[in-house]
């Protein structure tokens, strides 16, 4: 139902090992509070990403619980480890039980 | 200065809502804490909470929680509907305990940010913002 989801995220191409990153996440979705009424003065019903994590290589970096105070199309910034050359897994949890997930790989160099 | 009976109802009617409502928001936002917490001592350092001292349009208030060695962090919005906002879990490829992101506010509020520190023990902080728009539809 949540329609028109894309996930986008800004990943450093190479990276020196050990190093820190910037990573900005976003994704494209409406994040329906549950706190709104339609014309008709009918609560429109809930419907957010209520969680969203991050994975370096299987090992987690962000962990992060949504609710609904955060805004339409989630973005989130922070900072990561890149200790080796690998992939970075970005999933986020809808409301409706959809999971959407992207990869981004980075290299040493 | 006299009142007349139909000012002295009408001043008791606005001191008991002034009195009542942000006790009800407060005791929301309480348990959140609580339950975040377990009940434990906050100290006041070691925690940073950027946000906007104005905020034009309360539907994207963008904010910035940063502590260092910090396990989780937890941000609240007091006067909101439902007071929780958002938890950081960081693992251990955070580079930094930070992170922003964009929040929705109904109203001008306090913020607060919580962080549970690495040995266990509890921050906190907050920031008063004004809002212009508040972010809730209604």
């Amino acid at each position: 139902m949540a329609s028109g989801v894309k996930p986008r995220v800004k990943v450093p191409k190479t990276a020196a090992a050990g190093d820190a990153i910037t990573i900005k996440s976003l994704i494209s979705h409406k994040m329906e509070s549950g706190q709104r009424k339609d014309k008709e003065g009918n609560l429109i019903p809930r419907s957010i990403i209520n969680r969203f994590t991050v994975e370096f290589n299987g090992q987690s970096v962000l962990d992060m619980t949504m609710e609904p105070a955060i805004s339409t199309n989630p973005y989130v910034q922070f900072e990561a480890l890149v200790p080796e050359a690998g992939d970075f897994v970005f999933t986020w949890y809808d409301d409706d039980g959809s999971v959407y997930d992207t990869t981004k790989s980075i290299a040493i160099g | 200065m006299e009142f007349s009976r139909r000012e002295t109802l009408a001043l008791g009617l606005g001191a008991a809502v002034v009195t009542v409502l942000p006790f009800s928001v407060n005791a929301a936002a309480d348990d959140v804490i609580a339950t975040f917490t377990g009940g434990a001592d906050m100290a006041d350092t070691g925690i940073e909470l950027i946000a906007p001292e104005i905020a034009e349009n309360g539907n994207t208030v963008p904010v910035a929680v940063n502590a260092a060695g910090a396990s989780a962090i937890m941000l609240i919005a007091t006067g909101n509907p439902t007071p929780g906002v958002a938890q950081f879990n960081f693992g251990p490829l955070a580079a930094s305990q930070s992170a922003s992101t964009r929040i929705r506010l109904a109203g001008t509020q306090e913020v607060v940010a919580i962080a549970k520190l690495a040995d266990g023990s509890f921050a906190k902080t907050s920031a008063i913002v004004k809002v212009t728009i508040g972010g809730c539809g209604g």
